[in-house]
């Protein structure tokens, strides 16, 4: 090929194929790539709405954690006295809570991400993937900001992360894709069922006592543990607790069946996403 | 390399009727599930768009007319990728911005500058694109002095002049425009019109569709007139307009007009408008006839003070008359109702002869309106208005004023007037 015609190709407006829907699997990643910047304006926007309507701002993202790490200590740990794996309390709560809230507030927002969005959907194109997506993304500042706390806790009570601590991005990632991928779910069911949205708190309310976040999985028996794994948010937090501390044993197989988990969630609810994209614009 | 830029086979687009397609509750699938027991009740479609073909080459303004519920912005929507066709394709060379309406994505929280950047985002720019053009379109919006206030704090003149801004200064090779050119006062409507028209001399491809014939036909060279979703006519603009106006007059005594339910997100809407003719439906008039509009609507909630306005344009286009009772502090209903019929009495009509089209919009606050535009149409009739069987001049303008001419020699003092003002319809008609 001669570098003219190379350059005829890049010159040629981009073409667009107008069609009905067709087939099952038209997840179309490399046109989500070239609409990143709208991912970040959404992000951006999602923080500073959220900021800005609120007193005190980036603090909610210390103070909603810490205060039920409070209760959760006082009534799971001094008055339940439930296990907690050899970890000061404080810490042990902690570091459960933060990817709970991340997980919970990212996928009520991903619910609600198509449904507060109708007025720009219905007048223009993007891929609507953008939305829940970048609903999930924007949890993370304050999951960020959150992670701060942790710092002079864990100082607090001598706790050194170890080398794990070079696992906790996987683990991170882990919750972002567990969270767009019920998330991706609920968005779409919401659009076609407004009640959904009711049904979300609940959801997430049980999902929490099926997630050790204010038990250690360890009164799981071992046998079954890799069963509970299926609940990916369980090898989530086993797996933040143990990357942030490196206290207790590396979860084994239980993290194997998590990410298998998450990533079937994730890869149906692209599907069943996109069934519901191409008609979304016409009953929202 | 080929010159057309749009082509269009065999589009249609199906949409459920009854109400329109809209959400579901879980529940009522579930009530359903249970009621039919088994038997699902043969569904209703209809075709918004049905088999349109039509093919638009580079630099081409395309205008698409046609009555309310004709399909327009349903064939702009399948353009622009915002739903999918139910059969056909189409193919378009280049980079699109679709403009629905003005203000896309702006959030009420964000300040102008911020609402810059997301809108011009959300519409297809990239973050280089608007920092670069970022000054032109503040000073084009002439709001340089707010830009730093959140936009809840504009008045919604503000907000549209800068939404338009924004709009105004997207540069795609194919642009698809859905009225918005109705929205705003005079001066705005003006103003848009004149970057349209810079748009469309700079060689970019449009399709606008719009209920403005005037402005159709200004910015326009070639049209497509869509009736109940197939393409009726297509060629040079004058032709299609006049296709239009044809076909609109034609045997049109339909004095009132019953109107499709609108969205859910409407909190008042109008079921029907009838217009009346010396208190008689009548959509036939002569000038001098008392005239009155009538609208009876409904509201999700009770409600004191629905604001209804009326728009009366004439067949080519020119708004004649408009009224609205936003600033009436006195007309409302002593109780709060959720349903009743608003009265709108024009007295006597000081129409030349000609055809004209009335447009609604109801609405409890300014922000969140039902608009129905052209619903009615009304003619009216040429009159012996002094009985001496001249008529006024109607080509000049479509208002009969009834003007008193006096004359006076030259160093006459200026008398005062004591006449009473001549009034227009003749008694005991
Ligand atoms: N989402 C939808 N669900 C069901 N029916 C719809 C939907 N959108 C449009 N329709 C129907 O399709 C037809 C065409 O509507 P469309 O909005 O394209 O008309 P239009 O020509 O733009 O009218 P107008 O001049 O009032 O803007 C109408 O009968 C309308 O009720
Ligand atoms: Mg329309």
């Amino acid at each position: 090929m001669t570098a003219a015609n190379t350059t005829n190709i890049l010159n040629e407006p981009p073409v667009l194929r107008i069609a009905p829907p067709q087939g099952w699997w038209e997840v179309d990643f490399h046109e989500l790539w070239q609409f990143r910047e709208l991912v970040y304006f959404f992000v951006w926007r999602d923080i500073k709405v959220r900021y800005k309507q609120t007193a005190i701002g980036a603090a909610w993202a210390i103070l909603q954690p810490a205060l039920t790490m409070l209760v959760f200590a006082l009534f799971f740990g001094k008055l339940a006295h439930l296990p907690t794996e050899g970890l000061p309390i404080l810490v042990f709560y902690y570091s459960g809570l933060l990817p709970w809230m991340y997980f919970s507030n990212s996928l009520t927002n991903a619910t609600a991400a198509i449904t507060q969005n109708q007025n720009i959907i219905t007048k223009v194109y993007f891929p609507r993937l953008a939305l829940p997506i970048s609903a999930v993304l924007s949890g993370l500042l304050d999951f960020a900001i959150g992670l701060l706390l942790l710092i002079p806790l864990m100082a607090y009570y001598h706790i050194r992360p170890g080398i794990s601590l070079l696992l906790f991005p996987a683990f991170l990632l882990l919750a972002v894709l567990m969270a767009l991928g019920a998330g991706l779910w609920l968005s779409a069911m919401n659009a076609m069922y407004r009640d959904v949205r009711y049904v979300v708190p609940f959801l997430v309310q049980f999902w929490m006592f099926a997630s050790p976040v204010a038990y250690a999985s360890s009164i799981v028996p071992a046998k079954w543990r890799w069963l509970y794994g299926l609940n990916p948010m369980a090898g989530v937090i086993e797996g933040f607790r143990w990357s942030l501390t490196g206290r207790g044993d590396p979860p084994g197989a239980m993290i194997i069946v998590s990410l298998l988990m998450a990533l079937a969630v994730l890869a149906t609810g692209l599907i069943y996403f996109q069934r519901m994209e191409s008609t979304v614009a016409d009953v929202v | 390399m080929t010159d057309t830029v749009i082509r269009v086979e065999g589009i249609g687009k199906r949409y459920r009727v009854g109400q329109r397609e809209s959400y579901r509750a879980l529940r009522d699938v579930l009530s359903n599930a249970f009621r039919s027991n088994g038997r699902r009740k043969p569904k209703d479609f209809i075709w918004a768009v049905r088999d349109v073909s039509f093919e638009v080459k580079q630099g081409e303004v395309v205008g698409l007319i046609g009555r309310n519920g004709a399909g327009k912005s349903t064939l702009l929507k399948l353009l622009a990728r915002i739903t999918r066709p139910t059969v056909g394709h189409a193919e378009l060379h280049g980079r699109i911005a679709s403009l629905l309406e003005v203000g896309t994505g702006f959030h009420p929280e964000l300040t102008g500058r911020e609402n810059i950047f997301l809108s011009g985002a959300i519409l297809g720019m990239s973050k280089a694109e608007i920092v670069r053009k970022f000054d032109e379109i503040v000073a084009f919006s002439e709001v340089e002095r707010f830009i730093d206030t959140p936009l809840k704090h504009y008045s919604s003149g503000m907000g549209m002049r800068l939404a338009f801004a924004v709009a105004a200064h997207l540069e795609p090779e194919i642009l698809l425009v859905d009225e918005v050119l109705s929205v705003g006062d005079v001066l705005f409507q003006q103003k848009c019109i004149g970057k349209m028209q810079d748009i469309s001399r700079g060689g970019r491809t449009v399709l606008f569709v719009s209920h403005n014939l005037g402005a159709v036909r200004t910015l326009c060279g070639t049209g497509i007139l869509l009736r109940d979703g197939i393409v009726a006519t297509s060629g040079p603009i004058d032709t299609v307009t006049a296709a239009y106006m044809d076909a609109l007059w034609q045997g049109t005594n339909s004095h009132t007009v019953t109107i499709p339910k609108p969205p859910e997100r409407c909190n008042v809407w109008m079921e029907s408008v009838s217009i009346l003719c010396n208190g008689e439906p009548n959509s036939i008039l002569e000038t001098g006839d008392h005239m009155s509009l009538q609208i009876k609507f409904r509201s999700r909630e009770p409600i004191q003070k629905p604001i209804i306005g009326y728009l009366i344009r004439s067949s080519r286009g020119e708004n004649a008359v408009n009224a609205n009772n936003y600033f009436l502090p006195s007309a409302n209903y002593p109780k709060p109702v959720t349903q009743g019929t608003i009265i709108c009495d024009l007295g006597d009509l000081p129409l030349m002869a000609g055809s004209y089209s009335v447009s609604f919009w109801l609405c409890r606050n300014p922000h969140e309106q039902h608009h129905v535009e052209d619903v009615l149409h009304f003619s009216v009739e040429e009159k012996d208005i002094w009985g001496n069987g001249a008529l006024p001049t109607k080509s000049l303008s479509c208002l009969w004023w009834p003007t008193q001419f006096r004359f006076q020699r030259t160093n006459e003092p200026i008398r005062t007037l004591e006449l009473p003002a001549p009034r227009l319809s003749r008694p005991g008609r």
